[in-house]
């Protein structure tokens, strides 16, 4: 790998690697906006350059652009893990799964492959191949390793959405990645609660101003490496198709 | 009518120019990249153009960001203020995780409101004062804080509802990155709310049919008083593309409509939401 394709992970890593967006953080990249929004409202009224100054929207935060296709691709790659993952589940369940357990992880399998078919399609030939993953590191005859891993990629999926909605353009496909992510916040709190009663929402995922998760790409590709047989390319995000 | 009342008070608001300007995501940063290249006679045409674009285009963007809090800051209200009622009346909610479980829902929605109040200020708008509420919504639900499964229905219903609503205000909060963001991390707390409150349920009424997710427009046993709040929930068509079977894949009508959770319009909301509002 060259120099100059470490150098941006690592920027980004530093900026992200706490996926809470804190309040300070949160008020200064409101301050920022705010001292944008007035310097234009005074220049319309004096037509003064000096209200330009210091007007710039955090780039920190909010720098990373990805086109629409990229970001459907990268939903679409995540789906794939999420699917793939609870067809394994529901082929050979946990020992000591209840009939109620098998019956909402087989919903929860359904509308992850309904929502991987749903990108595939919406993709077209603009999509990433079908994916290997490698689920090696799961035990899959245990409930603890299945539900910790289901734990993980539900959690994963709701602060990938969370933290890419920004980046999108069309109005529709904000919109469709919004009814899908709180599709996967419901699946999270279910499964939550399955491994550790009243952990639905705790403090590991809700910050102290009652927001969820939202991570940048770099993180959420961090937490899924460990399943996945390729790896993404964060300059031609998430493949070079 | 309530709606009306409610709906007069957000428009009262300021319109904030600027938000309407910044319709097209991205316009304020490249604006402010124009600016440092652009020379300073040639910035009035850029702003007129701005200007041209904000009001020729978007149709959507009727609601400034500080209105669009505001409405969320009054559900956030409404469900802080039933949850505190809730967790304070004695023998309502058992004791033990279902208790405990309101405890943490209840301070999330509290965190809402001020983190809504805070962000109001801070972008230099002025916070809704909360409305008196009628949790019974005018009688329609007289047992709210004496029924346990009246209370959860109502919890549910007011969850899911507020899952719709977030959910529907994302495209006017589009051009603004902070505050969508922070719109979507409330949304999917809401949601996993709503998951859990459907699972406590399920489990009250011995019935597996409750399921944590919403099934076509079903109120999952409410009634015809909350038919309103999940209709639209029944759709199986995503951006022109049928979810049903899917690519051959043995995707149900139930799957189908579990796996995409609806948005309402703001005027949904508040006519949803009016009952429970007094003044």
């Amino acid at each position: 790998m060259k120099k100059e394709d470490v150098a941006p992970l690592k920027q980004e890593k530093d900026q992200f690697q706490n996926p809470h967006l804190h309040r300070r953080k949160f008020l200064a990249n409101l301050g920022l906006t705010a001292v944008a929004i007035t310097g234009i409202t005074a220049c319309t009224k004096t037509e003064s350059s000096t209200a330009l100054s210091g007007s710039s929207v955090d780039e920190s935060m909010y720098g990373t652009h990805y086109n629409d296709i990229q970001i459907l691709n990268y939903a679409f790659l995540l789906e794939q893990l999420e699917a793939a993952f609870y067809i394994n589940v529901t082929n050979s369940f946990y020992s000591g799964a209840t009939s109620l357990e098998k019956m909402r992880l087989e919903q929860i399998r359904d509308h992850e492959i309904a929502h991987r078919e749903f990108f595939k399609t919406a993709l077209g030939g603009s999509g990433i191949p079908d994916q290997q993953f490698d689920f090696s590191s799961i035990d899959f005859s245990d409930r603890m390793s299945v539900l910790s891993a289901s734990k993980t990629f539900e959690d994963t999926g709701v602060s990938a959405y969370n933290g890419i909605a920004y980046a999108i353009n069309s109005p529709d496909y904000l919109v469709a990645a919004g009814k899908i992510v709180s599709v996967e916040a419901r699946h999270a709190a279910y499964i939550r609660d399955l491994l550790d009663p009243l952990s639905f929402a705790d403090d590991t995922v809700i910050d102290s101003n009652g927001l969820d998760l939202a991570s940048k790409p770099y993180t959420v590709v961090q937490a899924i490496s460990p399943y996945l047989t390729v790896k993404p390319d964060m300059k031609s995000f998430p493949f070079n198709i | 009518m309530n709606f009306q009342q409610i709906f007069s008070e957000l428009e009262k608001q300021d319109p904030e120019i600027y938000d309407r300007m910044d319709t097209r995501r991205d316009s304020m940063r490249q604006f402010t990249r124009i600016g440092g290249k652009v020379a300073l006679t040639a910035l009035p045409l850029v702003l007129s153009g701005m200007f041209k674009r904000a009001y020729g285009q978007n149709n959507n963007a009727s609601y400034s960001i500080t209105q669009v809090l505001n409405f969320a800051l009054t559900l956030e209200y409404l469900e802080s203020q039933f949850y505190t009622m809730g967790v304070n009346t004695p023998g309502l909610i058992p004791a033990g995780n279902a208790l405990n479980g309101y405890k943490i829902i209840k301070q999330h929605e509290l965190e809402h409101v001020n983190f809504l109040q805070t962000t109001i200020t801070a972008l230099g708008g002025t916070p809704q004062k909360s409305p008196k509420f009628d949790f019974t919504a005018g009688g329609t639900f007289p047992t709210v804080f004496s029924d346990y499964g009246t209370f959860l229905a109502v919890s549910q219903t007011l969850e899911d509802t507020g899952v719709r609503a977030y959910k529907g205000q994302a495209t006017h909060v589009q051009q603004n990155d902070t505050v969508l963001t922070a719109a979507l991390q409330i949304h999917s707390v809401e949601a996993r709310h709503a998951s859990y409150v459907r699972t406590l349920r399920s489990a009250y009424a011995s019935d597996e049919s409750i399921r944590p997710w919403i099934t076509g427009n079903s109120t999952a046993g409410i009634g015809s008083s909350v038919e309103g709040n999940y209709a639209g929930e029944e759709t199986t068509v995503q951006l022109g593309i049928n979810i049903v079977n899917i690519d051959g894949f043995d995707i149900s009508f139930d799957d189908a409509t579990e796996c995409f959770d609806e948005p309402l319009t703001t005027a949904q909301v508040l006519n949803l939401v009016s009952p429970f509002i007094v003044a």
